[in-house]
C-alpha cells in the first residue's frame, strides 16, 4: 500500500514530531522491572544514577511512606510483613488461586469482591495499586533521565496470561498515570528485540522462564513481519517454585539441626529466601556454594554446602514442567522440533546450565542468548512503542491469543468461540434469543480456557444481554466478542430487529470494576504526597471535633425534645466517631461522621426548631413580621 | 482485486458491497480498494464482504498458500491497529474490526478443508452437516470401534488384554488415518474439478450439472471426512 509506505510523519514533517509524546516500553516483572525507549533507531534501557537498570519489583511501607526499588529489597528482611514483592503472582487472581502459596509471603493477604488485597499497615491495596507503585517508579526515571513528562507506556506480560490478568495489568498502568497503548507477550516483545538486533528470519522459539511465570512462543519472521503461530505456558511457574525448593530444604534441615521452625519467623524466612535465591544464581557459575544463614533465637548460623548437581536434582522435576508446553506449543504451530530454525532464551532463569540443558535436548538445538535475557523484553517493549507511536513502519507484530474464549451453554459445558492461538484481533459473533414468552433478559456468561466444562475454565465475566419482551424465540440479540491487539476482550451487542446496539456492563470475575479503578487512580494521587495524607488527616480530625462539640451541645439543649431511643444512638455515634478521630484513617473519621450527621438529624431538626422559639420569644409580634 | 471471474450464479452479497460506495468521512465516492482517494481514511470492509473477495482471491479450492500469505502480511500491514495508534478514534475502530476480519479470513482460508467447507456454504448457502453416525461404509468398523474402546476403557492398562486391546486400537487407528488420506485424495480431485469448472466460466445447463455434482459430493466428503477425523483424535487422545 502505498499510503502505509509515506508515514505521517513524511507527510508532514513539522506538525506530527513534535506534539508526539514519548511512549516508553515497560516491563513489568516478577522480580524485577525495566523501562527501555528507543534512541536514534535502536532500543536502550534506562538505568538510574548509579547505571542499575533493573529496579526490584518490591514495594515497602516504612515509617516515611512508600518506597519502590532497592531501598525496599532491603526491608524485605527487615520488616517483612510490611514489604510486598512478587505481586504479579497474584494479578488478575482471587483468593482460592493462590492459597497453596500464601504460606511463603510473609506478607498479610486477603480477598474483597473477587480481588486479592494486600495489607501495607493501616490500608489495604490490590495488586494493580502495587504495580502501579512499581510503574510510577519507573516513570520517575524515564523522566528523570529523558527530562521530559511520560504519559504513554507499552507494558509487557506473559503470553500465556489470561484476560483478567491482562486487565489488571491495564489497570495498574491508569492507576500509574500511565496511558497503556498496548499490553504485549514478554516473548514476542523479546522477539522484536531480538529480530531487529539479528535480521533473522525463519521460524523462531523464544523460552520465557522469569521469576514467576513461563512462556514459550513459536514465531514465523518474514520481511518484517513476526507471526505468532502458537503460544502456551504456565503463569505460575518461575524462579520464585526453584527458590521454594530450596527453602523448603534449608527449613527442613534447620528443624532436624536445631528444632527451630523458621515459618514462625518472618525476618527470617525472608533471610531463607534471599539465600536460597543467591545460592541457586551462584550454582549456575559455580559447581558448589556455602550456604550461610542467621537463625532466630540467637542460636548462631546455619551453614550447609549445596552443589549444582543437588540443586539440579531437586528442581528437574519443575524444569521438566517448562517442556509440556513447549510440545503443545510445536504441536498447535503444526510444526516439529527440527522445523525450529532458532530458540531464543528469555528471563533469569535460563541462565541455570540444567534449563539450557533441557531446551537444547528438547529443540535439538544450541539456544540463543546474544542478548541480556533481563533486558530484552524492555528493549522489545521500547521497539513495540516505537511501532505504535509510527516510528518504526517496517515491522509488525502478528500475535495470538493464548486461551480459547467461550460462553456458558446448558448443562455447564463451555461452547468454544475463538480458539486459542488465533491471531489477534479476533472476533466471533453469536446470536442470542429468549426461550420464554416475555422474557426480558438473557444471562451470559463468559469462560476462558480450554476445558470442557465450566467449572474446569476461568471465569471472565457475566452479563444480563437486555432483550425487549417478546414472544419466546423472536428476539434476535447479536453479540460480538472482540479480543483486542491487547488480547483484552470487548463485548458490544446489536439487537438485530432494530439494529441498535446495546451497552453491555460486564462483571469482571477477577477484577476491579471502572468505578474502583477510577477512585484508585485518584487515591494514587493522594498517595503520592504523604503530606497530602496527612493533610486530610488533620482536617478530618478538627471537622470532627467541631461535629462533636455541636452535637454534644444539642444534646444539652434539645436532648429532651428526642426520644431516649434516638438520644443513646446519637451517643453511641458520638463515641465511634471519637475513637475514629484517633485513629490515621481520613476516611473512617469521614464515614463516622457522616453517620452521626445521620443519627442526629431528629435532634438538629429539634434543635433548630428550638432555638428559633427561643429567640422569637423575646420578640414581638409585630418585629417578627 | 480479482473479482473479474464472477461466480456462475449472481450473488447478491457482492451486490450488496458494491452499494457501499460512500466515505464515511468526507462522503465522496469511495474508488480505492480500502482508502477513500480522496480524504484517505481506512473504509471499513462490509460485512457481506467474503473472505475470498477479502483476501483478493478468486472463488477457487487450489489456493497457492505462499501468495495467501503474501496478502495476508500486506493487508496486515495495511489494516493492523498499530499503524492506527495516532489516528482518530474512528480509524482506530475501523482498523480494529478489518483486522478481525482479515484474520478470520486468513486462518478459514489457509486450511484447505475449512477453505472448502465455508465455499460450501456461500455457494450452497447453508452451513455444513455435521455427522452423528458413521458413513454408510464404515458402519460395521465403526461399531466394532467403539466396542474395543469401551473395553479398553474397562481394561487394566498394564495387563496383557489392555495391551492387546491397545495394539488393536493402534491398527485402528493407522487405518482410520488412511481412510482419511483416501478422503483427503478425492476432496483433492474435487477441488481441482471446480477451480477447472470455474475457470471455463461456461454457464451451460451441463456445467450447472457439473457444479451441482462437485457441490454435493464435496459436502459428503467433508461430513465423512470429519466423522473419521474425529474418530481418530478421539482414538489417540485415549490410547495416548
Amino acid at each position: 500500500m502505498i499510503w502505509q509506505q509515506q508515514s505521517p510523519k513524511q507527510l508532514f514533517p513539522n506538525i506530527l514530531i513534535f506534539d508526539m509524546a514519548r511512549i516508553v516500553g515497560i516491563d513489568l516483572g516478577t522480580t524485577n522491572s525495566l523501562v527501555a525507549y528507543m534512541k536514534d533507531g535502536q532500543p536502550c534501557v534506562v538505568p538510574d544514577r548509579n547505571g542499575r537498570t533493573m529496579v526490584p519489583s518490591v514495594v515497602a511501607l516504612t515509617d516515611n511512606g512508600l518506597i519502590v526499588g532497592d531501598s525496599a529489597k532491603e526491608h524485605l528482611t527487615r520488616n517483612p510483613e510490611r514489604t510486598v514483592y512478587s505481586v504479579k503472582r497474584f494479578m488478575g487472581k482471587g483468593l482460592a488461586d493462590v492459597q497453596d502459596e500464601l504460606v511463603y509471603f510473609p506478607y498479610h493477604v486477603t480477598e474483597t469482591g473477587g480481588v486479592i488485597r494486600i495489607r501495607l499497615g493501616q490500608k489495604s491495596y490490590s495488586p494493580p495499586q502495587v504495580s502501579a507503585m512499581i510503574l510510577k517508579e519507573l516513570k520517575l526515571r524515564a523522566e528523570a533521565s529523558l527530562g521530559e513528562s511520560i504519559t504513554k507506556a507499552v507494558i509487557t506480560v506473559p503470553a500465556y496470561f489470561n484476560d483478567s490478568q491482562r486487565q489488571a495489568t491495564k489497570d495498574a498502568g491508569l492507576i500509574a498515570g500511565l496511558e497503556v497503548l498496548r499490553i504485549i507477550n514478554e516473548p514476542t516483545a523479546a522477539s522484536l528485540a531480538y529480530g531487529l538486533q539479528q535480521k533473522t528470519q525463519g521460524t523462531i522459539a523464544v523460552y520465557d522462564f522469569g521469576g514467576g511465570t513461563f512462556d514459550i512462543s513459536i514465531l514465523k519472521l518474514k520481511d518484517g513481519i513476526f507471526e505468532v503461530l502458537a503460544t502456551s505456558g504456565d503463569t505460575h511457574l518461575g524462579g520464585d517454585d526453584l527458590d521454594r525448593v530450596l527453602v523448603d530444604l534449608f527449613i527442613g534441615d534447620i528443624r532436624d539441626r536445631y528444632g527451630i521452625d523458621v515459618g514462625r519467623y518472618p525476618d527470617h524466612m525472608q533471610t531463607v529466601r534471599l539465600e536460597a535465591e543467591r545460592a541457586k544464581i551462584r550454582l549456575s557459575d559455580e559447581l558448589k556454594t556455602e550456604i550461610t544463614i542467621e537463625l532466630p533465637e540467637d542460636k548462631g548460623r546455619f551453614t550447609r554446602e549445596l552443589t549444582r548437581d543437588q540443586l539440579e536434582s531437586l528442581v528437574a522435576g519443575i524444569i521438566e514442567r517448562t517442556l509440556a508446553p513447549c510440545r503443545i506449543a510445536l504441536k498447535d504451530a503444526g510444526l516439529t522440533p527440527k522445523d525450529i530454525d532458532e530458540v531464543v532464551l528469555v528471563g533469569g532463569s535460563t541462565r541455570m546450565p540444567l534449563v539450557r540443558q533441557r531446551v537444547e535436548a528438547l529443540f535439538g538445538k544450541q539456544p540463543h542468548c546474544h542478548l541480556n535475557p533481563d533486558e530484552v523484553v524492555a528493549l522489545g517493549a521500547a521497539v513495540q512503542a516505537d511501532i505504535l507511536s509510527g516510528g518504526t513502519t517496517d515491522m509488525l507484530l502478528l500475535d495470538v491469543t493464548p486461551l480459547s474464549l467461550g460462553i456458558e451453554t446448558m448443562g455447564g459445558v463451555m461452547s468454544s468461540l475463538i480458539r486459542r492461538n488465533t491471531t489477534i484481533p479476533a472476533s466471533a459473533k453469536e446470536m442470542f434469543t429468549t426461550y420464554v414468552d416475555g422474557q426480558t433478559g438473557v444471562d451470559i456468561h463468559i469462560l476462558q480456557g480450554e476445558r470442557e466444562l465450566v467449572k474446569d475454565n476461568r471465569s471472565l465475566a457475566q452479563f444480563r444481554l437486555k432483550v425487549p419482551p417478546l414472544p419466546a424465540g423472536v428476539p434476535r440479540i447479536e453479540v460480538t466478542f472482540l479480543i483486542d491487539a491487547n488480547g483484552i476482550l470487548n463485548v458490544t451487542a446489536t439487537d438485530m430487529r432494530t439494529a441498535k446496539s446495546q451497552s453491555i456492563e460486564v462483571k469482571p470475575s477477577y477484577g476491579l470494576s471502572d468505578t474502583e479503578v477510577e477512585r484508585m487512580i485518584e487515591d494514587s494521587f493522594k498517595f503520592a504526597t504523604e503530606d497530602v495524607t496527612a493533610r486530610k488527616l488533620i482536617e478530618a480530625r478538627l471537622d470532627a471535633e467541631a461535629l462533636i462539640k455541636t452535637t454534644d451541645k444539642s444534646l444539652v439543649e434539645a436532648g429532651h425534645l428526642i426520644t431516649e431511643e434516638e438520644a443513646d444512638g446519637i451517643r453511641t455515634s458520638l463515641s465511634q466517631l471519637s475513637t475514629a478521630k484517633n485513629g490515621t484513617d481520613s476516611r473512617v473519621i469521614r464515614a463516622r461522621m457522616a453517620e452521626l450527621e445521620q443519627t442526629a438529624k431528629q435532634l438538629n431538626v429539634m434543635m433548630l426548631d428550638h432555638s428559633l422559639k427561643q429567640s422569637l420569644q423575646g420578640k414581638k409580634v409585630s418585629e417578627v413580621s | 482485486m480479482d473479482n473479474q471471474q464472477s461466480p456462475p450464479h449472481p450473488d447478491t452479497r457482492r451486490q450488496l458491497q458494491m452499494a457501499r460506495s460512500m466515505c464515511w468521512h468526507c462522503q465522496s465516492e469511495v474508488t480505492g480498494e480500502y482508502f477513500c482517494d480522496r480524504c484517505v481514511k481506512v473504509q471499513p470492509v462490509s460485512k457481506e464482504t467474503d473472505y475470498f473477495t477479502c483476501l483478493g482471491f478468486p472463488r477457487r479450492l487450489m489456493l497457492d498458500p505462499k501468495k495467501l500469505e503474501a496478502k495476508f502480511y500486506e493487508l496486515s500491514r495495511t489494516f493492523h491497529p498499530d499503524f492506527y495508534q495516532t489516528k482518530s478514534a474512528d480509524e482506530q475502530t475501523i482498523s480494529l474490526s478489518n483486522a478481525a476480519v482479515l484474520n478470520t479470513a486468513y486462518r478459514t482460508l489457509r486450511d484447505s478443508i475449512q477453505r472448502a467447507e465455508y465455499l460450501l456454504a456461500l455457494e450452497t448457502g447453508s452451513v455444513k452437516d455435521i455427522r452423528t453416525s458413521p458413513p454408510a461404509d464404515l458402519f460395521e468398523e465403526i461399531l466394532d470401534l467403539q466396542d474395543t474402546l469401551e473395553e479398553y476403557r474397562a481394561s487394566e492398562r498394564d495387563s496383557d488384554q489392555g495391551h492387546r486391546l491397545r495394539a488393536t486400537l493402534q491398527t485402528e487407528q493407522e487405518a482410520l488415518e488412511r481412510r482419511k488420506e483416501g478422503m483427503e485424495a478425492q476432496l483433492r480431485q474435487l477441488f481441482a474439478d471446480w477451480d477447472k469448472l470455474q475457470d471455463a466460466g461456461e454457464a451451460t445447463s451441463l456445467a450447472r450439472v457439473e457444479r451441482d455434482r462437485i457441490l454435493k459430493e464435496m459436502r459428503d466428503l467433508l461430513s465423512n471426512r470429519t466423522y473419521v477425523n474425529n474418530i481418530v483424535n478421539d482414538l489417540a487422545a485415549t490410547i495416548a
